[in-house]
């Protein structure tokens, strides 16, 4: 968003919030005690709208669930834009002021009207005017999203359109409103702040800029690539093209949690190399030429990791790493001692401290201030700066303390790549559960009380056209293949559409089904919108 | 910055004699902290919001009849407020003495202190021939995350306030029945599986007497082996979501045994989920 | 605002049917329903707009299934957007509600075990209602002291709550007394007809009112000295005052006809006789405070009072006595009814604003008070009938004219409570500052053995004064100096032959039963306080260590529970022993 990817406020504003808007996100479930501030934040009066095709937990708290049709939100969010324009809603002297395109943006989302986007979107046009409205007209307002946005073949389209709005009202860059993706890994964050990105060092400095790179090689020692690496998205592409031969893969298993996933063990199959380090032998390290054991990075060593309200906070050591699992640290400084580089045995900290110096956002976070603190919030620029509640106050400086004004995005509405048809007539989308994580390698490991397996939601409506019943196993197929899947009834899924999580591969290949169409700017694949069809099983014969 | 809105004045009250300054709004045990008086509390917490239900906390407030309580009651100019007279010494021997004499306060560990301070002497109710009555109740193992024993709960209302407004919004939990009778349950006393629960462990984080356990904890102390003298706690983030929820692993041995969040940190406020604060089995290989 | 999680237990379709019939007639669509397939409201707003129909529709569950069943309290979590564990904390909470499936189909048939009805004989009555077939469930006071032993019977299967002695005709002990004030009208006037009622002067206050304007109607009340007559004696000119200041938020009018105390009536005879008075009063109320919303809470053993009242609002709303405008006072005020459902604590002002908005019937730490947190938070004013009542004439005939009844510090006259063992029991009016001996002698003097033993001030809050009390006037400065108390107005006499043990161990009992349970020195204090006396009472003795420690007990109660229950659960006992009651008694 405007530079450093981040989201823009703290937990502490959503409280104080008087509108929230929760699109694509069921933190109810996916981030249960980010959803704790937004609950303070009902409690202090604050009016949220749900902007999702269930009617999630989460949604259940909103005081409108808006049930947008999936791959919608383009549609409803400029819908939103051109009715705050046209009731005069809008911030003119922020617009003038902050940022630009606002005439072509407005010129744009004059074809967006709210009849237009109630038949897109399925939501009726009433209740758009409704959140328009009361966004456009709160003191505070907080949108706040996570994978139904990003999850999508247009991906980035859907966050600018979002952006869109804070930009058009001034809900961006100051104490309590603000634009919030919540980070779906608990490192997700510090991965991109620390440069796990294709395209950038740490502190999202930008591996093209030579300026940028010169001052990493004089610390590094060594010259720099300046051309940008690829996502795991580009790498799979690389494979199939059979440009990309060797694979090493650090606590990731894209064999359980690809889209379209046998594809992806089919490449990840054929290549000359894999290796694999990680806590768990996973389906992915099985597959592997050379395993290497690490320790579990927030029980059994040292380090930080970033939140998504951007706190960096200390991971610590309080049991030892069992067998010969090492530190990821000791594993790579090894790796690299064969390769025919000592780097020695840089404790952590020293890392950290290499790191700061080079990074302006990190540079005030010393060690001792991170170990006697609950955190700071990037940028923190020095060891006397506290930190940033929230991000691009310059939005609001006379002289925009010499930055460009903040863009508005022309996006288009543009429907799942996958559509529905006569063969798959169904939509599928997929999302977490509470008390499990991704693919369950780490959430498998207790026994939870309300745990209930993968199985596939449907609208009971639907369910009764195919003759289906609750609890009944059936064949669910996509274009890519099929599972077998049990079926569970849910009035608070629309008809048309199906939901499943994807928590136990073992047991539910659901990624077999998903869509691996992606969007080519964040590299994210379409797993909230493939296209189905369900099918009773065949009896078994009698007396088998 | 913080919001702008909300300006801070300061008022000063006298607590036993020594005056003491406290922003608008603190009450008066806040303003016994600051005072380096200790007082003893039960049913409050930091994180949950005061029900003054036990009255451990009791103080004298000049130009109130009864004692008030210190936790809820809001410290305002000029106050003069009794923290050890008799009036105040005996509201606190006979709450911990009627408490005692109740339940089974074995675990309460906080409580022991202040019940030899006051000279608390629960057995001093009933005799062998007229025996009080108790809150006798076997313990509830209906899962392997938590253990509820009521017959050790003081009904401070800690875990209905975290399953409910002050932190989870489940609402799993309430207090159900009247008077001595009254107990924490679910609806029609159904199991915690069959009820809205959703194990996020925060009623155990905030029980102060033992009636809620989490299932490691009971297991190890059912055999005698919980040592808390030998256990570490380190603090740390949770492995799941982003959102970065800091947890304390409580080690024995080598081994997890229990996880809770410090509930002074900004992101918890000491509330965890379930996979916060049950997730971690699988760092032991299990 | 909640995760509401239902269970697999469905409603009968009956049990839905009178919630849903139960919920309409308050103007609440109880349909659970999306707007459309893609559009739902919940949340916050929605919860709290429909939390406060949560007590109505546990009445409507009890009454048609005798019992709450778990499927009924899922179909009212569903419609009322309430976790079921707390609708089950709820209904637990009330003597009226059941929740294990009942053994009989009938109808419940409450006798009342209290003081009054206690020396009375209530396990006779108790006895003839079993031999007929009756399911009888024993039970703390049901508001019938003068007709002592008492009978509730709750209805099931849909049949109505009915009061046998409701059948009777009534009558009024000083009825044609020419120096009645607040009950002038009662036996005069037809309770039942808005045109009697207007005959007999009736809204003459409130258009009066509605000419003086707020301001002058507050200045009245309070130079009247009106203060509350439920027992703590509040300045009602000082209360409404401190609602009237309040703006920018919703304000009400609560009518306290939750009157529990065991030995109290006089509120039931007001509104069964003359409850178009407590309707007006309210609104002069409203008019006076600037608030628009009058609720009357009545306690749910008063089904003839709760049709009287239904029915008065009903006549005064045709006729445009209430609702916008009304009776062209230019204010707006309306009137709604809530039925408890047997618990005492529920007369606890915050206890009952608690109970009316949908949670257990707890009271709340004060401060704040309700003048600026009452009933939903927001500014309320809460009297009971007795004390509204007096503003009739305060506006009518002026402060000074007022005050020419009673003392300087006691103006006006006192609604009391006789009972017990007195020759014709039932509600009496007198000025204040009539002494304990006339009154009981207007009463008809002392029945039974003729001889007094004691008398019950205030009832089970109270305490007990001996024969040697009969010339303290009735004042609440008298009685405060005698170390005793008018309270709700309850006078029950004891003679000499009443077991006073058996009384004051039932009284203790009573408190037991009806504490709440929400603090500490209450929940258990009134347990071990009740197990002391029993023990008391077994042995035939009371050693000095568990007579001290009966004091104890008090006074931890006195000084540290949260509301006046706790506080006055120990006062009957105390001054039973102090009057050599009972422990030192002959051994019987």
């Amino acid at each position: 968003m405007f530079g450093a990817g981040g989201g823009t406020s703290s937990y502490a504003e959503v409280e104080q919030a008087d509108v929230i808007l929760l699109w694509g996100s069921n933190a109810r479930e996916a981030h249960p005690i980010f959803f704790h501030h937004v609950l303070k934040g009902l409690r202090n009066g604050a009016r949220m709208y749900a902007i999702d095709p269930r009617r999630t937990s989460s949604a259940k708290f909103a005081d409108r669930w808006l049930g947008l049709s999936v791959g919608t939100d383009i549609a409803l969010a400029n819908a939103m834009g051109r009715e705050i324009i046209h009731a005069g809603l809008h911030d003119p002297d922020f617009i003038a002021h902050s940022t630009q395109g606002f005439e072509a943006y407005a010129a744009h989302v004059e074809s967006y009207t709210l009849d237009w986007a109630a038949e897109q979107t399925g939501v009726p046009a009433e209740a758009i005017r409704e959140m328009a409205h009361a966004y456009a007209t709160a003191p505070k307002a907080q949108i706040l999203w996570t994978l139904g946005i990003t999850e999508h073949h247009n991906a980035v389209d859907n966050v600018v359109s979002l952006c869109n709005l804070a930009l058009l009202t001034g809900h961006v860059g100051r104490w309590g409103s603000g634009l919030c993706p919540l980070r779906g890994q608990n490192n997700v964050q510090g991965g991109g702040d620390m440069g796990a990105i294709p395209n950038k060092f740490p502190g999202f400095q930008d591996v093209a800029d030579d300026e940028v790179r010169a001052k990493f090689e004089a610390v590094y020692g060594t010259e720099l690539n300046g051309v940008p690496g690829k996502h795991l998205t580009l790498m799979f592409e690389a494979m199939e093209a059979g440009e990309l031969r060797a694979c090493y893969v650090i606590g990731e298993n894209p064999a359980d949690s690809e889209a379209d996933v046998e594809h992806a063990r089919k490449l990840l199959a054929g290549l000359d190399i894999l290796v694999v380090q990680d806590i768990f032998m996973t389906r992915t390290a099985e597959m592997a030429d050379v395993v290497l054991p690490a320790s579990v990075a927030w029980a059994e060593s040292e380090g930080t990791v970033t939140s998504s309200e951007r706190r960096v906070q200390r991971v610590r050591p309080a049991v030892p790493p069992p067998g010969q699992a090492r530190h990821d640290i000791d594993i790579i400084g090894e790796l690299a001692r064969r390769l025919g580089v000592s780097w020695g045995h840089p404790s952590p900290e020293e890392l950290w401290d290499e790191m700061r110096s080079l990074s302006p956002m990190h540079t005030g976070m010393s060690w001792e201030r991170l170990e006697k603190s609950g955190g700071i919030q990037w940028p923190c620029v020095s060891e006397d700066d506290p930190g940033s509640e929230f991000l691009h106050g310059w939005l609001w400086a006379d002289d925009l303390e010499g930055r460009d004004p903040a863009p508005f995005s022309v996006t288009h509405h543009a429907p799942p790549k996958e559509r529905l048809s006569d063969e798959f007539p169904l939509r599928l989308t997929t999302g977490r559960a509470l008390d499990s994580y991704n693919t369950g390698v780490q959430s498998g490991g207790y026994a939870s009380p309300i745990r209930y397996g993968d199985a596939l939601d449907i609208n009971p409506a639907d369910a009764a056209e195919l003759g289906i019943a609750d609890g009944e196993r059936v064949l669910v197929s996509s274009p890519r293949g099929s599972v077998e899947m049990d079926v569970r009834l849910q009035p608070d899924i629309p008809a048309g559409l199906t939901f499943t999580t994807f928590h136990f591969p073992e047991l539910v290949d659901a990624n077999v089904l998903t869509n691996d169409e992606w969007d080519p700017r964040s590299g994210t694949a379409e797993f909230k919108a493939a296209a189905i069809r369900i099918s009773k099983l065949e009896p078994e014969p009698a007396g088998a | 910055m913080t919001d702008t809105t909300i300006t801070e004045t300061a008022v000063t009250l006298t607590i036993d004699g020594q005056p003491v300054e406290v922003a608008e709004g603190s009450t008066i045990h806040s303003a016994c902290v600051e005072a380096g008086i200790e007082t003893p509390t039960l049913c409050w917490a930091e994180n949950l919001t005061p029900v003054n239900v036990c009255r451990v906390c009791v103080v004298e407030l000049e130009g109130s009849r009864a004692l008030v309580p210190s936790c809820s009651r809001q410290a305002e100019e000029g106050m003069v407020v009794q923290t050890g007279t008799p009036r105040v010494r005996h509201s606190r021997r006979m709450v911990l003495e009627f408490l005692g004499s109740g339940v089974d306060l074995s675990q309460a560990d906080d409580l022991h202190h202040w019940m030899k301070a006051y000279g608390a002497d629960p057995d001093r109710y009933g005799d062998e021939d007229h025996p009080v009555e108790r809150v006798e109740e076997p313990v509830k193992v209906q899962d392997e995350l938590y253990i509820r024993d009521y017959s050790k709960c003081v009904l401070c209302y800690k875990c209905v306030e975290a399953c409910g407004d002050d932190a989870q919004h489940t609402f799993a939990i309430a207090v159900a029945g009247r008077g001595f009778d009254a107990r924490i349950s679910t609806e029609f006393d159904v199991t915690l599986p069959d009820s809205a629960c959703v194990y996020c462990g925060n009623c155990v984080g905030v029980c102060p007497t033992g009636a809620l356990q989490f299932k490691t904890e009971y297991d190890l102390r059912e055999v005698g082996e919980w040592r808390p003298e030998d256990q570490t706690v380190t603090r740390t983030v949770c492995s799941y979501c982003g959102v970065g929820c800091n947890l304390d692993l409580h080690v024995q041995d080598e081994r997890i045994v229990k996880v809770t969040s410090p509930s002074d940190h900004s992101v918890t406020s000491g509330h965890l989920c379930i996979k916060g604060r049950f997730g971690w089995q699988y760092v032991h290989g299990e | 605002m909640t995760d509401i999680y239902l269970g697999a237990d469905r409603a009968t379709d009956a049990e839905a049917a009178a919630v849903d019939a139960a919920l309409r007639s308050r103007g609440v669509d109880p349909v659970v329903r999306p707007e459309t397939e893609r559009l739902y409201t919940s949340g916050t707003a929605r919860r709290r707009e429909r939390r406060h129909f949560l007590l109505p529709a546990l009445h409507a569950l009890q009454n048609e299934a005798g019992w709450i069943s778990p499927g009924g309290i899922n179909y009212v979590a569903e419609v009322l957007d309430v976790p079921p564990a707390e609708a089950f904390g709820v209904a637990t909470f009330y003597d009226l509600f059941r929740t294990e499936p009942p053994a009989h189909d009938g109808d419940t048939f409450h006798v009342c075990v209290d003081a009054a009805c206690q020396i009375a004989g209530y396990d006779d009555l108790a006895a003839s209602v079993r031999a007929a077939g009756g399911h009888v469930h024993l039970g703390p006071c049901l508001g019938q002291c003068e007709r002592a032993p008492a009978l509730f019977v709750q209805g099931a299967g849909g049949r109505p709550d009915h009061v046998p002695a409701d059948d009777e005709p009534f009558e009024l002990p000083q009825a044609g007394d020419e120096s009645l004030r607040l009950l002038r009208r009662i036996g005069v006037a037809d309770p039942e007809s808005l045109e009697s009622y207007l005959a007999h002067g009736g809204y003459r206050a409130l258009r009066r009112a509605g000419e003086m304007g707020a301001e002058a109607v507050l200045e009245a009340v309070a130079a009247s000295g009106l203060s509350g007559r439920g027992g703590a004696a509040f300045p009602t000119g000082v209360k409404w005052r401190a609602v009237a200041a309040e703006t920018g938020r919703p304000k009400h009018v609560v009518a306290n006809c939750d009157e529990s105390e065991p030995g109290t009536f006089k509120d039931r005879i007001v509104m069964e006789q003359d409850p178009f008075a407590v309707i007006e009063t309210m609104t002069i109320a409203g008019l006076a405070t600037g608030a628009q919303n009058g609720w009357i809470y009545i306690r749910g053993e008063y089904p003839l009072a709760t049709a009287r009242l239904q029915g008065a609002i009903d006549a005064a709303r045709a006729a445009g006595l209430l609702g916008k405008d009304a009776a062209g006072t230019g204010h707006d005020f309306d009137i709604a009814i809530w039925r408890g459902a047997g618990a005492y604590i529920c007369g606890e002002e915050t206890a009952l604003f608690n109970s009316l908005e949908g949670f257990r019937g707890e009271p709340r730490n004060k401060p704040p008070f309700p003048t600026t947190h009452g009933l939903f938070g927001e500014p309320t004013a809460i009297n009971n009938p007795e004390t509204l009542l007096n503003v009739l004439d305060i506006i009518l005939e002026g402060a000074d004219a007022y005050r020419t009844r009673g003392t300087e510090r006691s103006p006006g006259t006192k609604l009391l409570c006789l009972s017990g063992k007195v020759g014709r029991p039932g509600l009496y009016e007198v000025a204040f500052g009539t002494t304990l001996g006339d009154l009981l002698e207007l009463a008809g003097g002392i029945s039974g053995n003729g001889e007094l033993q004691a008398v019950l001030m205030g009832g089970a809050a109270g305490s007990f004064v001996g024969p040697d009390s009969l010339g303290l006037p009735l004042t609440l400065e008298d009685t405060r100096a005698a170390g005793t108390t008018l309270g709700s107005g309850v006078v029950m006499a004891f003679d000499t032959s009443d077991d006073m043990t058996d009384v004051v161990v039932r009284i203790a009992e009573f408190f037991r039963n009806e504490s709440c349970g929400q603090c500490v020195p209450c929940r258990v204090g009134a347990v071990r306080q009740h197990e002391t006396l029993v023990q008391m009472q077994r042995r035939g003795s009371l050693s000095p260590a568990r007579r001290a420690l009966i004091d104890e007990m008090a006074e931890v109660m006195v000084d540290a529970s949260i509301c006046g229950l706790g506080h006055t659960a120990a006062s009957a006992v105390r001054s039973a022993l102090a009057l050599g009651l009972i422990a030192s008694a002959p051994s019987r």
